[in-house]
């Protein structure tokens, strides 16, 4: 090895411990941007294959029932590709061990295995044999959530009839990636779940020979969606049909898609914010470095090396501990990849999951972390190189001091000599000090905006768990019901509380702008169900008029006030004008909502209602449950707290675990930069503050001058650090949401409070180190060695 | 060129009229000390020849560590020139500098400058891995009579010690100049002379031309020629003799 290498390397070896923070700094950049570039390419592949292997379909469409020939007529649209015709119905099942009635989307599939669209994966188990009309296929999270088994049978309430199925295989469909029961949002996996079944099966018990009520479509290349969607609107509209939807409007697509951008954010988010830091911490400690070394610099060229030489010598010090960073960072970032990966299995249910490591990632971040490490280095060697080795010889002249504002006469009394010192070292280089405060307010940001998404969930659970719903149970009709089933719920012995809606599908338009939606009727929205918006209001339900959430009176460019025209797409089909009369800014999803008595009015056809929310008296629950197994005309049941806890379970769990990564990378970003800082401050005034205990200062005086000026700028940093953590997670929050839903701005007190301990205490374990070396000052070495 | 050597310890000063290493010419130089506007050199002519020892007098801030660093090329003049065997180095670019500094300029200072990271043996390899036709690092420091301390680094060493370090340092690529800078100025009275006796020795076994600066006019004793520098200006130059062995300075 050269001889200025071995110095290169014993020097680093000194400065281990900035070095090691530097490293850390760019390590965790790195990781997050290895981990989340190669999960987000994994989940693209995924899906990719996953669709193209079972034939996900392009555009779909359910009707309420149309004749087989329709498939015909449908497959002869210009631009479509393939057509399958299915038949689907929501059921009650009994599952055995649990007390609550669950729901199956039945679908069917050919009796003989063919391939067909939107096809399944048969995980375990085998396909159903015709003849044999009580086989079914499960979808797999359902089944190990239930802890059942190809083999095991199930009970289901079908048409009225109680059927005793078996279950032969375990299943998975591109559908079903993201396996929600219809109308909710969060998984249940023990209460939902797909069963496939043949077709002749539920022809024969829905009593739809010779017809089918779904339909999905692939599109020839190069076709357009929005025509074949036109197409089959008018093709289906006599026969119940809500309207025809492309993957956009598909709720699985959706959330992965959505999840797939979200990571995407997260890619350009934070290795940003690290690099900078890197960058700046990398500019103070070579800075720093450069200026101990002026004469050593100065002997190198007189001896002889060049400047490219010298500046190369002084860019290692850089790249070496980005180097290491880069290092640990990918394979720390390879190692959260397949972590998150893991954590997205037990919440996406793909075919198969494969997490891919590439290259490409890994290469771009150790490019970026190169050039974050040449620009943090770029000042120092540039004043290296620079540097004439005859000045060099000479050491820096003394900084110049100006009286500054606290030396004015008046203050400058009250004011003790340490504490002036400090002051007037911060009042020197006002720009050192505003950008170490900006560093720190950094690391305060991310653990503000760490712990943001934690306190957002929180209250959209206390908003949509809590104060929204007040029901136990929600009681799905499979068909719309007259007014008059109040009068059989009312009458079950345990109904305590009981409350109905509405909810019907309609096309909205305003100017050019349409969106199929539905309109749900409420009674009152003081019940059981109330409008809560983002914030945590109440809102009222206007008496009539419609009441539109934020984000889609945004997508359809209306306000309070103006007029929307609303198509009914069921019953008598009728056409009318409504008045926005205001909106609501809510958590979840999109809605519109109504009065119901205004909105029967409007459809004119003497009311119906969809499902019924009931607070029930628990002691007689489970006999209640037992009812609803085996009613006709239930179609399902959504349990309130069974809803929460499997939120709770994944995606709280998903969410916590990404808190706990962001804010240990934000204690590593804070210790890397106030240890640094006071390193670097301790390194630049340990000649002076020796002078100082030689003068006959004691240790501790000399330690509140030093550390004093770090806990100053730590103090001034934790208000920034506030600030900038509210505009972080207010963009976070905007560029995370979307039409599925809007993360509320919420902070917690405890978030604050966690911010400010944690930068305290990072500040007193830096401080203990710095101090540590403080007080082992060698008074004549100090004094003897030049600078 | 290393071919002037005579072992005698007092011997004729040496003179080469053809022998022309180093020509300056009505050199001057001006810096900006802060505010205050600092005439450190001021209209320098001198010559020196090959194998000639030559100790640089005066008094602190005379001039005499500006002209070493223009001679080394650390430093350029404001006006004037700096011949190194007829070639102009007032006129080189910053590669050619570095190559004249590289190749033929070897530098003692005051405070020694040693690498502290690097033990004494590496201190000289830094220099015999870019020179050209170098002796061995242990050689050098043999030389310097420190061949039992190569792997010793600098804050193990003693102030005499370091300083033969750096002349192992400075002669280990075999320059054309050394150029030795207070060499004696952080040194007490007998270390001090153990130095002078190595630089002494480098001259004569080595024939390398040797510029000694020194406030210290005891040393002058040692020297082919003394040139003395008073507030930037050339007030004396002339010949000794005989050249003392360093041993019997006297200060």
């Amino acid at each position: 090895m050269k001889a200025l290498q071995r110095k290169l390397l014993r020097e680093l070896m000194r400065l281990k411990g900035q070095m090691l923070a530097v490293a850390a700094v760019v390590a965790c950049g790195i990781s997050v941007f290895v981990s989340m570039s190669s999960v987000k390419h994994s989940l693209e592949v995924s899906r990719q294959r996953y669709y193209n292997r079972f034939r996900f379909a392009d555009v779909f469409v359910q009707v309420k029932r149309a004749p087989d020939f329709y498939r015909e007529t449908v497959s002869r649209i210009p631009g479509v590709a393939s057509v399958s015709t299915r038949i689907t119905a929501d059921v009650t099942l009994d599952v055995p061990g649990l007390d609550e009635p669950a729901t199956a989307r039945l679908v069917s599939i050919p009796e003989y295995r063919t391939p067909v669209l939107n096809d399944l994966f048969l995980k375990k188990g085998r396909y159903i044999e015709p003849g044999k009309p009580e086989e079914v296929i499960a979808s797999k999270p359902f089944l190990e959530a239930n802890h059942l088994a190809p083999g095991d049978r199930i009970s289901a309430v079908i048409n009225g009839r109680k059927r005793n199925l078996l279950i032969v295989g375990m299943g998975l469909s591109p559908e079903y990636i993201y396996e929600v029961q219809p109308g909710s949002f969060f998984p249940d996996k023990r209460r939902f779940g797909v069963f496939w079944m043949g077709r002749r099966s539920l022809e024969s018990v829905l009593d739809m020979s010779g017809a089918f009520n779904d339909l999905s479509l692939t599109l020839a290349h190069g076709a357009s969606e929005k025509d074949v969607i036109m197409r089959l609107d008018n093709l289906f509209k006599r026969y119940g049909s809500l309207g025809a939807y492309g993957r956009s409007e598909h709720l699985s697509d959706r959330f992965i898609v959505d999840e797939i951008k979200q990571v995407g954010i997260q890619i350009t988010f934070l290795p940003v914010v690290f690099l900078a830091v890197a960058v700046f911490l990398l500019n103070i400690v070579l800075r720093r470095i450069v200026a101990t070394q002026r004469d050593q610099i100065a002997v190198l060229k007189a001896i002889g090396y060049s400047n490219e030489d010298v500046g190369l010598h002084y860019l290692g010090f850089a790249m070496i501990p980005t180097a290491f960073g880069a290092v640990a960072g990918t394979l720390l970032g390879a190692w959260l990849g397949r972590g998150l990966m893991n954590i997205y299995a037990e919440f996406y249910n793909f075919a198969e999951l494969v997490y891919y490591f590439r290259f490409e990632d890994v290469a771009l971040s150790v490019l970026l972390s190169f050039a974050a490490a040449i620009l943090g280095a770029l000042g120092a060697v540039r004043s290296a190189v620079r540097l004439p080795p005859a000045d060099a010889m000479r050491p820096d002249s003394p900084v110049l001091y100006k009286p500054g504002f606290f030396d004015r006469e008046s203050l400058r009394k009250k004011i003790p000599v340490s504490l002036r010192i400090i002051v007037r070292n911060l009042e020197r280089r006002p720009w050192k000090a505003a950008l170490s405060v900006l560093m720190i307010s950094l690391s305060v940001a991310i653990l503000i905006a760490g712990r943001y998404t934690y306190d957002s969930l929180d209250r959209m659970v206390q908003v949509e768990f809590t104060r929204k719903h007040r029901e136990d149970v929600t009681v799905i009709f499979n068909n719309p019901m007259p007014p008059s089933v109040r009068f059989n719920i009312a009458s079950l012995d345990g109904v305590l509380e009981h409350e109905y809606y509405r909810e019907e599908p309609v096309r909205m338009s305003f100017g050019h702008r349409v969106r199929r939606q539905s309109i749900k009727g409420m009674e009152s929205a003081e019940g059981l169900q109330r409008l809560i918006d983002k914030a945590n209001r109440q809102l009222s339900l206007p008496p009539d008029g419609i009441l539109l959430t934020s984000t889609l009176a945004e997508l359809l460019g209306v306000r309070p006030g103006d007029k929307l025209q609303v198509d009914f797409l069921q019953g008598w089909q009728r056409h009318r004008e409504l008045l926005v009369s205001g909106t609501i800014d809510e958590i979840l999803g999109l809605s519109a909502y109504m009065n119901l008595g205004a909105l029967n009015r409007l459809a004119g056809d003497g009311g119906a209602l969809n499902a019924a929310y009931l607070r029930l008296d628990q002691a007689k629950a489970g006999k209640l449950y037992t009812t609803f197994k085996g009613m006709p005309g239930v179609s399902g049941i959504m349990m309130l707290k069974a809803m929460k806890e499997s939120f709770d379970e994944l995606i709280a769990q998903s969410m916590n675990t990404s808190t706990v990564i962001l804010t240990s990378f934000a204690c590593v970003l804070a210790f890397a930069v106030v240890y640094n800082g006071a390193r670097i401050s301790l390194s630049e005034r340990a000649r002076e503050l020796t002078s100082l205990r030689v003068l006959g200062m004691t240790k501790g005086e000399i330690s509140f001058i030093l550390l004093g000026e770090q806990a100053l700028l730590t103090m001034a940093a934790i208000p920034v650090g506030f600030l900038i953590g509210i505009a972080l997670s207010a963009l976070l929050a905007h560029a995370l949401s979307s039409e599925l839903y809007r993360l509320p701005l919420v902070f917690s007190a405890f978030n604050f409070l966690f911010a400010f301990m944690v930068i305290v205490l990072v500040s007193v374990v830096s401080a203990i180190l710095v101090r540590r070396r403080l007080t082992n000052l060698d008074m004549v070495e100090v004094l003897k060695t030049r600078e | 060129m290393f071919g002037v050597s005579a072992n005698s310890q007092q011997r004729p000063p040496v003179d080469h009229p053809d022998g022309e290493v180093l020509r300056i010419s009505d050199l001057s130089k001006i810096y900006m000390m802060g505010e205050v506007r600092v005439d450190a050199l001021k209209h320098i002519s001198l010559e020196f020849q090959a194998g000639e020892l030559a100790v640089l007098l005066g008094a602190s801030g005379s001039g005499k560590s500006t002209l070493l660093n223009i001679i080394g090329g650390l430093d350029v003049p404001s006006s004037g020139k700096l011949f190194f065997h007829g070639r102009e180095m007032t006129a080189a670019t910053e590669a050619e500098l570095t190559a004249y500094r590289r190749r033929s300029i070897g530098f003692v200072f005051q405070f020694y400058n040693l690498i502290s990271s690097l033990s004494a043996l590496e201190n000289v390899q830094l220099v015999t891995e870019i020179a050209e036709n170098p002796m061995e690092a242990k050689e050098a420091l043999r030389l310097v009579g420190l061949g039992d301390r190569l792997n010793h680094f600098p804050a193990q060493l003693s102030g005499g010690e370091q300083q033969r370090v750096a002349i192992a340092r400075a002669v280990a690529k075999r320059p054309e100049l050394l150029l030795c800078d207070e060499p004696t100025g952080a040194l007490d009275f007998q270390t001090g002379k153990l130095v002078l006796d190595v630089i002494e020795k480098v001259n004569r076994e080595l024939g390398t031309t040797t510029l000694v600066i020194t406030h210290n006019a005891s040393i002058a004793g040692m020297a082919d020629r003394v040139v003395r520098l008073r507030s930037g200006e050339l007030s004396e130059d002339r010949r000794n003799l005989t050249r003392m062995s360093p041993s019997e300075l006297v200060w």
